[in-house]
């Protein structure tokens, strides 16, 4: 046997990759669902988290720094485990599959604050004035002047964010969730033999390469026509 | 109508241990053209700032049209709508239209239709020269134009005064004519203005009367003619040399 042949044996063994092709497909499925969670609640959190940050009320603002500092801070993995394995013993036992949504969305959140609030705050001041100065109200210039340039100062920082904190749905394994890693990985202990691993790899390009090209595709439509 | 339009009285202003403005008392009458001079640090761009309470004066009253502009109960969001402001650097919204600029705060604070407020945005866009820009980016017009597209979109929701804050002192020297026909063609119209600008051809032709401010004070105002040609103080007479020689 020569060793290419060796190798294709071992890693891309296609008996194995068929059988079991569905278990890392149904474990594709896991892994779209947990990940369109964290992104939708992450992002919408943080925004959240930064605009009411904008409002200056202090006590409030040491507050969310504080929270989003923490989640900065701490290892993914670590917040997972606080939660599934910690909660219970005040009688909540979320399972597998939402401790990793949630501790993944609270550090999407803390990152995205503060992607957002560096937007916010890079808006020049003029613009506010300007807008103030015509009658519009605090609110109504933060949405409607400040935030849409924000936002397009944020898309580069937030996509990179979004998507290493998102591959972390990879670490729900470890609280048993299903997803790609978990499949690949059991199917491997079972076949002793570490093309599903392969397989896995294949579908986290799949799935994020698009992520990726769509990103950048919004970054170039939203840039303002100079 | 009678009374002054703007009313300002014993305006102070500190920025911590900074006494930026130091009892200034500036009343404009309707269709007024005021033009601020002084030196830079004198306080003009403060004392404009503090008539539409863009900047908290630390003490001193303002009104404007009859409102009391530091009143707590007064819906500044609504008085500014009245007082029009222009600044050094535009401040154009990049990521709109010059007509989304314009009719922003038609559609916001106006309260008009979406059809009404591009109707009212194309003729203030019409006054200032710029019917044919409406669909342009700040990014694709020039200086000289993005500071007109800002005049409009002031102009847009009819103030009763204008304050223009250096209009023109962001421009390449050939972009200034254009903004000053603009403001020349507003207060033939009728508007009231109290400009802030080093343009002393201008304030020589279209100024009623000229301010002249040093250190936070008003040192000196008058005609035009009597300010520029004979300044009753040492320090106007300093000022005004100074510039001339440029």
């Amino acid at each position: 046997m020569s060793s290419w042949a060796r190798f294709v044996e071992t890693f891309l063994n296609t008996k194995v990759m068929l059988k079991y092709l569905p278990d890392v497909l149904s474990g594709v499925v896991v892994t779209i669902e947990l990940a369109l969670l964290v992104v939708v609640t992450g992002i919408a959190a943080g925004l959240a988290l930064a605009l009411v940050r904008s409002l200056g009320i202090r006590p409030l603002n040491w507050l969310i720094v504080f929270v989003v500092d923490l989640f900065r801070s701490l290892p993914p993995l670590v917040v997972i485990v606080l939660i599934y394995f910690g909660l219970p013993s005040v009688n909540v036992s979320p399972s597998g599959f939402v401790s990793t949504w949630l501790s993944l969305a609270f550090v999407l959140m803390a990152f995205s604050e503060e992607i957002f609030w560096a937007g916010i705050t890079s808006v020049a001041r003029g613009q506010w004035e300007a807008a103030r100065s015509t009658g519009l109200s605090f609110g109504q210039t933060l949405m409607s002047v400040v935030l849409p340039q924000a936002v397009r100062l944020t898309i580069p920082p937030l996509t990179n964010r979004t998507i290493a904190i998102t591959k972390g749905t990879a670490l729900g394994t470890v609280v048993a969730v299903t997803e790609i890693l978990g499949q690949a990985s059991s199917a491997m202990s079972n076949s002793y033999n570490p093309s599903p691993l392969m397989m896995g790899a294949a579908a986290y390009i799949v799935l994020f390469f698009p992520v990726v090209v769509a990103a950048r595709w919004v970054e170039t439509r939203l840039a303002w026509k100079r | 109508m009678s009374g002054p339009i703007v009313d300002a009285r014993g305006l102070h202003k500190h920025f911590g241990a900074l006494h930026v403005l130091r009892g200034v008392d500036l009343t404009v009458a309707e269709r007024e053209l005021v033009f601020v001079i002084g030196p830079s640090g004198s306080g003009k761009s403060t004392l404009l700032r503090c008539l539409n309470r863009l900047e908290e004066p630390s003490a001193g009253s303002v009104v404007v049209d009859g409102i009391d502009m530091l009143d707590p109960r007064t819906d500044i969001n609504h008085a500014r709508q009245r007082i029009g402001m222009v600044f050094q650097s535009f401040n154009l919204y990049p990521h709109m239209t010059a007509l989304g600029n314009v009719t922003l705060a038609l559609r916001k604070v106006a309260g008009k239709s979406r059809a009404q407020a591009d109707a009212l945005g194309r003729a203030a866009l019409e006054r200032v020269g710029l019917g044919d820009r409406a669909g342009h980016t700040p990014g694709q017009l020039s200086g000289g134009q993005q500071q007109r597209v800002a005049i409009a979109r002031a102009i847009a929701l009819e103030p009763r005064v204008m304050l223009f804050d250096e209009p023109t002192s962001a421009l390449d020297p050939e972009l200034v004519g254009s903004v000053l026909e603009v403001m020349r063609a507003l207060r033939e119209s009728g508007m009231t203005m109290i400009v802030v600008s080093h343009e002393m051809g201008f304030a020589r032709n279209a100024a009623d009367r000229v301010v002249f401010m040093d250190e936070g004070a008003i040192v000196e105002e008058g005609p035009p003619a009597a300010i520029f040609a004979n300044p009753a103080h040492e320090r106007t007479r300093a000022f005004i040399s100074q510039i001339q020689r440029h």
